[in-house]
């Protein structure tokens, strides 16, 4: 019997320099309380974990979700509530003055209803922040023309949204994303709208990156669970989504089965 | 204008009754996921009735999956309690004879501290509607003694100009409340005897305004009591939705403030029972998944206890209604209605908490003081 390669499972990628092994991406909002994210951070396996500059409370300590937050795992402040490229690159900056590090998630919204991402507007702030020496991760509807201008701008992934934020539909944008998968040579990592572990794990089948998951995870009657499922479903999406290329490169090497009879002339 | 639309549908009612709804219509508006206004109508209308504990399940779990286990506190501060107007519902009436109050910068600033040390860093000023004793000046003035202990700050005052409003967004305020009271013109001019605020219209566009402003949020609401509730619950819903449409970017909150005991004899024409309350709620969030829902202290503890998971994702805590009085060192002036949920911030917190829920003391980033950031 054949061992499973283990090589072949064991495949970090990497953002801004950081070789990360999980492509869990989760967040802090919408749960309970404080207290689950560290044990969330530990059933998901990730090793990012997105938050809300707006919900930073740097005047309660009790309060401020950086103390709730692991040695070793990696911030992703978000720019919620800005509404324009100016705000996001104002809330970006004082994220890194207030020690959460040079990542940060653009999010540019000016749609209170649907939480739609205003593509031009995340463009210019992408390529301000890329400037200023952020690792810019931009969240954008998927559209294949704005992601090649964020990749040109120097952005070090892409997230487009599934569906809209917390509506736990799936993949409504599948298409699209497959697009920007196929075509963009930075990491794509799904965000937003992934309400089912299926779900993660057909995102990472199709040869997304990584996924981002927090309404799924923070509304489950039981997070801690949820988020393990979320674990296990990226990494058998992942797992496929490689077994697939290599069982198809492997049998372009061994053998043409409709083709072969030509070699025999 | 909202006040066409105000107006068109004002008309369209009058040949609509709530009382023509079936059971069917009902059932036809729980089952759409984006929700018509005639669905909504059928959500307010007796039939409805039956449906409360449906309605009830699925606006929790819309509000589950748009704003999480989280409800945002934040606190009124009432600056002055001078009044011009004559409203038979309210204390602050300009006939009645209460300790009129105005708190001084250094008073505000007192007051102030005494907020932000219990954590609370939403917080809403307000001021009787008196133009001369509580100037837009004298607002933009306690706003900018306020602005760094605080995230966010909200007015709750007399309607303002749009020019008025910039400069109050300049000085630090991010949100507006203000409350048509009752939508109903004859009704509201029956209880708004005199004062400026007689001017139904000015007030009723006050919340464009604002948003024309700049303003990043805005609260409307029906003082529920005044006028027939099924109309005026419709009426804030199809103002709210309006705002959100018109300003996709403000965020629209809307809150069902029902009349509480004051200083005067009135008595609510059309008081509201619990399961009206419980019903307009309901179809508030089904018809504003992503919208808003303010519980005040109006509520009585058990009473916004058993609310908070129909679709609140705002409550005030710690209220005090009065003139100053969260420093012990201040003065009090008379209060506005008595409050009805006495719990401080800490038991606020800790029931939020028993209930799985996270109180949230911040959620805004001001930007405006730290232009050089």
């Amino acid at each position: 019997m054949q061992q499973v390669n283990c090589e072949l499972l064991n495949d970090p990628f990497e953002i801004g320099g950081q070789k990360l092994r999980s492509r869990l991406f989760t967040g802090t909002g919408k749960f309970s309380s404080h207290e689950l994210v560290p044990q969330i951070i530990e059933a998901s396996g990730t090793q990012v974990v997105t938050m809300a500059l707006r919900r930073l409370d740097w005047r309660n300590p009790q309060e401020n979700i950086l103390n709730y937050i692991p040695k070793g795992i990696t911030l992703l402040p978000n720019t919620s509530g800005a509404r324009t490229a100016e705000e996001a690159i104002r809330i970006a900056r004082l994220a890194k003055a207030a020690g959460c590090g040079n990542w940060i998630k653009i999010e540019v919204i000016q749609d209170q209803r649907y939480l739609l991402p205003d593509n031009p507007e995340t463009l210019i702030a992408a390529e301000q922040l890329v400037k200023e020496g952020f690792v810019v991760l931009p969240y954008m509807s998927p559209d294949l023309g704005t992601a090649r201008r964020l990749e040109s701008v120097g952005a070090a992934a892409v997230m487009p949204l599934g569906a809209p934020i917390g509506s736990n539909r799936g993949l409504q944008t599948r298409e699209l994303i497959r697009i920007l998968i196929e075509e963009i040579s930075l990491p794509i990592i799904v965000d937003a709208g992934i309400g089912r572990p299926s779900e993660a794990a057909e995102a990472l089948e199709m040869g997304a990156a990584a996924v981002l998951v927090n309404t799924a995870i923070a509304t489950a009657d039981q997070p801690l669970e949820m988020a393990h499922a979320f674990r296990l479903a990226v990494e058998a999406g992942r797992s496929a989504y490689l077994a697939g290329l290599g069982a198809r490169r492997d049998q372009a090497e061994a053998s043409s089965p409709l083709t072969g009879f030509l070699r025999e002339e | 204008m909202f006040f066409d639309e105000f107006k068109s549908w004002q008309k369209e009612l009058t040949h609509y009754s709530f009382e023509q709804v079936s059971q069917g219509d009902v059932e036809r508006a729980l089952g759409h996921e984006r929700l018509d206004f005639m669905d909504f109508l059928a959500l307010l209308s007796p039939a409805a009735k039956l449906y409360l504990e449906p309605m009830a399940q699925k606006a929790h779990r819309l509000t589950l999956q748009n704003f999480g286990k989280s409800i945002l506190l934040f606190t009124p501060l009432y600056l002055a309690n001078f009044c011009s107007n004559q409203c038979v519902y309210c204390s602050y009436n300009i006939k009645n004879k209460i300790l009129r109050r105005k708190l001084s910068l250094a008073e505000v600033e007192v007051e102030g501290k005494a907020i932000a040390e219990k954590g609370l860093q939403h917080l809403l000023l307000l001021t009787g509607e008196s133009r001369q004793a509580s100037s837009p000046e004298y607002i933009a003035d306690c706003t900018r003694i306020l602005r760094p202990y605080f995230a966010s700050l909200g007015i709750e005052v007399y309607p303002l100009e749009t020019q008025e409003y910039r400069e109050l967004y300049a000085a630090g305020i991010d949100t507006l409340t203000i409350y048509q009271e009752v939508y109903d013109e004859d009704i509201y001019a029956s209880v708004h005897l005199a004062g400026p605020k007689r001017i139904h219209r000015y007030r009723l566009e006050a919340p464009e305004r604002a948003c024309e402003a700049g303003f990043s949020g805005v609260t409307i609401g029906a003082l529920l009591g005044l006028g027939e509730w099924r109309k005026e619950a419709f009426f804030t819903g199809l103002h709210a939705s309006y705002l959100q449409k018109t300003y996709p970017d403000v965020e629209i909150v809307v809150s069902a403030p029902r009349m509480r005991p004051h200083a005067g004899s009135y008595k609510p024409q059309y008081p509201i029972t619990d399961a009206e309350l419980v019903q307009i709620l309901l179809a508030y969030r089904l018809f504003m998944p992503r919208g808003g829902i303010t519980l005040s202290t109006r509520e009585s503890a058990p009473m916004r206890d058993a609310l908070l998971p129909l679709g609140i994702t705002k409550l005030s805590a710690g209220s005090l209604t009065s003139v100053g009085g969260y420093a012990e060192s201040t003065e009090t002036g008379s209060a506005q209605f008595e409050v009805s949920d006495e719990r401080s911030v800490e038991e606020v917190v800790a029931m939020l908490r028993s209930k799985g829920y996270q109180p949230v003391f911040c959620d805004w980033v001001n930007l405006r003081d730290r232009r050089g950031a």
